[in-house]
């Protein structure tokens, strides 16, 4: 038998088999529906979206580590997840250039900056996001019709506007909503409307958003205690005052809220550890959305509403320790 | 009673149909053969050797004689001359002062231990430990200071692979038996609780069959690990929370592992020290078994008794593979804590390569004791030990649930041992300077 050769570790000495690059990989799959839902509807503007932003990701990713002379890490796919979720972010018809800032934004700025993968503070797509929406208002809110794929790839880019752009327009404009219809359930359901390519089919994203409760990479937390704390503003106000909102089922189903419910706001990095913590966070990014889409000059609140909770993470997470097993209270 | 089971705690891969349906065999040596028997083998102070070189010592014979109150005897597993008192390899402290022994004559009579009235001096005598892997000697364990109500044997051996317990619940159901009645009356305890985890059906049914001769009450257990922790089964099974820094005496519960019954049930009823245990011998070895080993054999030899190794050898771990300690050396002795040897071959060994953590929080989630690795660590890499301190790092069992289930491969159960060394060793400075 050989000898001193022994390989000595910590205990212990089996782990479990999932590993960081399964656990993003998943979230890839999860986002496989709504990915195929915004191809169907925008065509050849999805696929050169979600296209360009992968290339631009995982350049800026590998480019900035392969400079400052640290390991490259593409194969973790936290990237390619950045990557995706920053094109469901973007409008189908945005611009290479404004793909190429937003991708540089979110890898640079938003992570590689603080020191790479589970260092930065803020979702990275989200940071690129509210950017772009602030430094090029025009182009981030340039929405256009879709038209199933069946019927045409390069379809016309014809503008419509969103239900919650639409209905914030006649309520700052005229002080109520005058339009008798501005959206359908069903169409909000399975993606038939304006809007960033990831954010148009309800249906899809809460697929995606099961198959990872299933699979255990989230737990129904964050997005159950958002959902339900983004309902109990809306709803008694809408119930009091019809004329000045849409209705919450509407609003559930429109802008990013499902998808920053179960993807956004569920990042793990920027998200507390603690199910408790978690809870809070969750309830937080509900209440925010609900307070900036009904008093504020945007009409859609998820994004701000997540990243002003993911500054009060590391507070959430100190101050909510929980009890250890057998902890005295007071002695 | 129901079962009220413990937050938190991990399901790995059990593997233990290699051995679980293994009758216990014995370890012979042979004549010429060399045993090397550590001085300390449980917790507390090492034993002070009685023995000289040369000597000729017989099997059962005391050859370290126990040196303070937590402390305990060491005898002679062998008939044999002792060869020489040196130092031998130990997994956790290096080398350990030990007598090694040549077997010259191959008895199965024992030297029996002195004749003493008193329940906690024959287990003294009897040099009884703790022999589900913490080793702490039993006579102290045997004698609270306060009213115990309940006594509950630990037959859940939770950790992966091992099966020593098991097979010793199937085969040695009635002395197990007889050992825990033994404790219950001398010290008084109202009621005796088995738990045993649902994966043993077998032991559980024969603990079921004698339940006519003997007053006990039989808890199955849901198999999570680490439901052998003395306060996690306290919990899931008589629902009492042991306070952090308390012994389970505390909320009058005492906790024995089934192998200490069986030894406290010879040591009364035969006199007979404890001088061999029960070990698995699995992982890549060609024929895993369940050993009856005398303590001292060298653990190259328990492999080589199992068919040798398949394959090249990569690990060596003495005890589970969540808690035990991975080996430098093949000549270190099979001692009263040894319940396993786990082989690892190359390709069985998970990949270690770590990264950031990603605040998944998995670890939150699995820590038995309530505890946040995740942001513990941080401070751990930072040595910030008294924030470490607050947030309750003393409390860590070191069952390494958080470490397992790391997507990232972060080190966290060995951040923790440290850094609770490091604050135990602070502790005890101040305490002196105080002086």
């Amino acid at each position: 038998m050989q000898q001193n050769k022994l390989f000595v570790t910590f205990s212990p000495h089996e782990r479990d088999d999932l590993k960081t690059d399964k656990i993003m990989l998943y979230v890839v799959y999860a986002l496989i529906p709504a990915m195929g839902v915004s191809i169907y509807y925008f065509g050849f503007y999805a696929i050169r979206t979600y296209l360009l932003t992968i290339i631009f990701t995982l350049f800026f990713e590998a480019a900035f580590q392969k400079i400052s002379k640290r390991k490259i890490t593409l194969h973790d796919n936290s990237a390619l997840v950045t990557a995706i979720l920053l094109a469901m972010n973007l409008p189908p018809s945005s611009p290479w250039w404004l793909i190429l800032v937003g991708s540089f934004i979110a890898i640079i700025v938003g992570k590689q900056v603080f020191g790479g993968l589970g260092q930065n503070p803020f979702n990275p797509a989200l940071v690129a996001r509210v950017f772009l929406l602030i430094s090029w208002p025009a182009q981030m809110t340039n929405w256009i019709k879709p038209v199933p794929i069946t019927q045409k790839f390069m379809i016309d880019a014809v503008s419509v506007a969103t239900p919650l752009g639409q209905s914030k327009t006649e309520v700052l404009t005229y002080g109520k909503i005058v339009s008798s219809e501005i959206a359908n359930v069903s169409n909000l359901f399975l993606g038939n409307v304006g809007g960033s390519l990831g954010e148009i089919s309800a249906i899809a994203i809460i697929l995606g958003g099961l198959f990872l409760l299933y699979k255990r990479i989230i737990s129904w937390h964050i997005p159950v205690s958002f959902i339900v704390a983004f309902l109990v503003i809306v709803v008694p106000y809408w119930l009091f005052t019809p004329e000045k909102t849409l209705n919450p089922v509407i609003h559930l189903f429109s802008g990013g809220l499902m998808l920053g419910a179960f993807f956004m706001a569920t990042d793990m990095v920027t998200s507390p550890v603690t199910k408790k913590g978690q809870i809070i966070f969750g309830i937080g990014c509900g209440i925010l959305t609900a307070v900036i889409r009904l008093f504020g000059g945007y009409p859609e609140g998820v994004s701000f509403a997540i990243l002003i909770m993911n500054a009060f993470v590391p507070l959430i997470d100190y101050y909510l320790r929980p009890k250890s097993f057998g902890e005295v209270t007071s002695a | 009673m129901p079962y009220f089971g413990f937050k938190g705690g991990i399901h790995p891969k059990y593997n233990k149909e290699k051995t679980s349906g293994k009758q216990i065999e014995k370890f012979n040596l042979n004549v010429g053969d060399e045993v090397v028997i550590p001085l300390i083998q449980h917790i507390g102070a090492p034993a002070e050797a009685v023995v000289k070189k040369k000597e000729t010592v017989k099997r059962g014979q005391l050859i370290g004689k126990s040196k303070g109150f937590v402390s305990s005897n060491i005898h002679s597993s062998v008939t044999g001359e002792v060869v020489n008192i040196e130092n031998a390899p130990h997994p956790i402290m290096g080398s350990v002062p030990s007598v090694r022994i040549k077997v010259t004559e191959i008895d199965d009579d024992f030297v029996p231990i002195d004749e003493v009235s008193k329940f906690q001096d024959k287990v003294l005598a009897a040099g009884i430990v703790g022999l589900g892997g913490a080793t702490f000697p039993s006579h102290v364990k045997l004698s609270p200071p306060k009213k115990i109500d309940y006594l509950i044997i630990n037959g859940a051996e939770c950790e992966p692979y091992l099966t020593c317990d098991h097979r010793l619940m199937v085969e040695k159901t009635a002395e197990i038996l007889k050992g825990a009645k033994l404790i219950q009356s001398e010290l008084e305890i109202e009621k005796l609780i088995i738990g045993i985890e649902k994966n043993k059906p077998d032991a559980i049914s024969a603990f079921e069959s004698l339940k006519g001769e003997y007053d006990f009450e039989l808890i199955p257990l849901e198999v999570k690990y680490p439901q052998g922790g003395e306060k996690q089964l306290i919990k899931a099974t008589v629902n009492r929370v042991v306070p952090e820094g308390k012994l389970p005496l505390e909320v009058g519960v005492i906790v024995h592992n089934v192998g200490t019954c069986l030894a406290v049930y010879e040591a009364c009823e035969m006199r007979k020290p404890l001088l061999e245990r029960v070990v698995t011998i699995t992982g890549a070895v060609k024929e895993p078994k369940n050993l009856l080993v005398p303590i001292g054999v060298p653990v190259g030899k328990l492999i080589e008794a199992c068919g040798g190794p398949l394959g090249n050898i990569k690990k060596i771990v003495m005890g589970g593979p969540m808690m035990g300690f991975a080996l430098f050396n093949l000549d270190t002795p099979v001692m009263k804590g040894t319940s396993g040897i786990i082989v690892y071959r190359d390709t069985d060994l998970p990949d270690l390569s770590m990264n950031n953590c990603i605040r998944c929080g998995r670890c939150v989630e699995a820590c038995p004791m309530g505890l946040v690795p995740a942001i513990m660590e941080q401070f751990s890499v930072n040595e910030m030990y008294e924030r470490l301190s607050e947030w309750h790092v003393l409390n860590c069992i070191e069952c390494g649930c958080c470490s397992y289930v790391c997507p990232s491969r972060r080190p966290l159960v060995g951040y923790f041992k440290t850094a609770k060394r490091e604050i135990m060793n602070m502790m005890r400075q101040k305490k002196d300077a105080a002086k």
